[in-house]
């Protein structure tokens, strides 16, 4: 195995540049190194300029989402020596604004998570039930909506749906495959809402099944998976919507 | 309570004609596309055809397969507008491709009236 | 707080020629063309039946030709391509529950390839007894 690996990063200070520009880096090619630990390397011992957001570098915080070599990633899991001999190219998350340099602004993606509810929604009126009382789940009930709960709201659906790149009205996929979760979830009463913010065109309708989003998700949540069974659910309730009197809905 | 919504309707028939297309049209496809037209099978006689298309059944089951068939078709392609050619003029392309499955279907309709 | 001047990057009309899985995905949304084009040629070739056995005889040589042999031969590669992707897919797009438990996909993908030799032996049979 080579010494180093070149890294080509996309560098931009919005206070100085109009637009992005590589800039190259080479880093010691060690085989446990992660891409993020390269980009660490750079930061500590090469260039302190260097902007990029990290935290928990095991997998399950969500913050190092980074597109390298044409594909979104977690920098935290994606090796180094896979990539041999380089050069290695590191952009941000691609379909979100550059803030700087591979920092991209999130905040669309923080705007649509709360329309779509992703919380339990009881039809109690909270007064009367027992504080500190559990709702029982069997585990078939658990296993229900699991999956879809294991998002870390990491980005990489987004960054990797073309209708989203396209389009970004579109709610896009971890915040449909968020609402199926806590549909799906035996202790949830608030479907009919969610229905009724997803059922819009920018809900699930523009969503293609590209599959993408399933492709690179590092948690395996299946966000297509989550969106198709929507799109039935919500086609069953407008059928039923036309042909039961309106008392029985 | 949710108001009366078209989209998922459309969406309905497009995957009802996804399943039919994927379903039917390979052998139709194969049969009358190629192997009658090429000779690689004896086409049928034009008396037994004639029968086949004429029966009352067989009249809305292609009715069925064709008209879900191009709305399937209206509905992808009207997506592939949308993230292909990076289409603004959205209402346009819908009506436009609608609209074509609708012709589509009422000539189906003709056509296959006439022949029963 | 100074401004923040956010840079958009603009998504290319060719971004679908970038990757390969966006590629045999937008050749699969142009199935659609092709459907719709057997529909009308099926339509036509109903038509020329309805007009007699002339009729049906000049269909099948016009359907002979270089370029419609050609233009069906592309589209039946484009209409199996729609068959192998839309079977591959369902099992992700619908939960299916027998007794309580999940179908796996396998069976739901084999259940669907039955369906196709049925109906294509079914076709066949209708047409060419």
């Amino acid at each position: 195995m080579a010494d180093s690996i070149r890294l080509k990063v996309s560098r931009y200070r919005p206070d100085t540049d109009s637009e992005p520009h590589w800039q190259e880096y080479d880093v010691p090619l060690r085989k446990e190194w992660t891409v993020l630990d390269g980009l660490n390397h750079v930061k500590n011992e090469i260039d302190t300029t260097l902007s990029f957001r990290w935290s928990c570098r095991m997998g399950i915080c969500g913050s190092c989402g980074m597109t390298v070599d044409g594909e979104p990633k977690l920098t935290c899991g994606t090796f180094l020596s896979d990539y041999a001999p380089g050069p290695v190219m590191i952009e941000p998350l691609a379909n979100f604004p550059v803030v700087r340099d591979l920092v991209v602004d999130l905040s669309d993606f923080m705007e649509k998570l709360p329309r779509v509810k992703p919380w339990i929604i009881r039809d109690d009126d909270h007064r009367t039930v027992e504080p500190d009382v559990e709702y029982l789940q069997t585990p078939e009930e658990l296993d229900a909506y699991k999956q879809f709960s294991m998002c870390i709201n990491c980005m990489l659906c987004y960054s990797a749906c073309p209708v989203y790149g396209l389009d970004p009205e579109f709610i896009g996929p971890a915040a449909i495959a968020l609402a199926e979760r806590y549909d799906l979830d035996s202790r949830d009463r608030g479907g009919r809402q969610r229905l009724d913010v997803l059922i819009e065109h920018e809900g699930v309708w523009g969503c293609t099944f590209v599959g993408e989003c399933t492709r690179v998700c590092p948690k395996h949540v299946d966000p297509a998976s989550a969106i198709q069974r929507y799109k039935l659910k919500a086609a069953m309730e407008t059928v039923k919507a036309f042909l039961l009197p309106r008392g029985a809905r | 309570m949710t108001r009366r919504r078209i989209e998922p309707l459309v969406w309905l028939m497009f995957s009802a004609g996804g399943v039919l297309a994927a379903v039917f049209l390979p052998i139709l496809a194969l049969l009358f596309g190629l192997a009658f037209p090429l000779g690689w099978l004896d086409p049928p006689d034009h008396e037994h055809l004639r029968a086949v298309v004429g029966h009352p059944v067989t009249l809305v089951v292609l009715l069925g397969l064709f008209v879900l068939m191009l709305v399937h078709s209206a509905h992808r392609f009207r997506y592939t507008l949308y993230d292909g050619l990076q289409i603004r003029k959205k209402r346009t392309v819908a009506v436009l491709c609608y609209g074509t499955a609708i012709v589509g279907s009422v000539a189906t309709l003709a056509v296959l009236s006439a022949a029963a | 707080m100074t401004e923040l001047r956010l840079y958009r990057r603009p998504v290319s009309t060719w971004w679908w020629t970038r990757k390969r899985s966006y590629f045999v995905f937008v050749m699969r949304e142009l199935s659609s063309i092709f459907v719709a084009w057997f529909v009308a040629y099926l339509v036509l070739f109903v038509y020329a039946v309805g007009r007699g056995e002339a009729a049906y005889q000049r269909f099948l040589d016009w359907a002979s030709s270089p370029w419609v042999t050609v233009l069906n031969v592309v589209a039946l590669v484009f209409v199996l391509l729609h068959t192998v992707t839309w079977f591959t897919l369902t099992p992700q797009a619908m939960a299916v529950r027998v007794m309580g438990r999940r179908v796996p996909a396998w069976q739901i993908i084999v259940g669907q390839y039955g369906g196709l030799a049925v109906v294509s032996g079914f076709v066949f049979w209708l047409v060419t007894r």
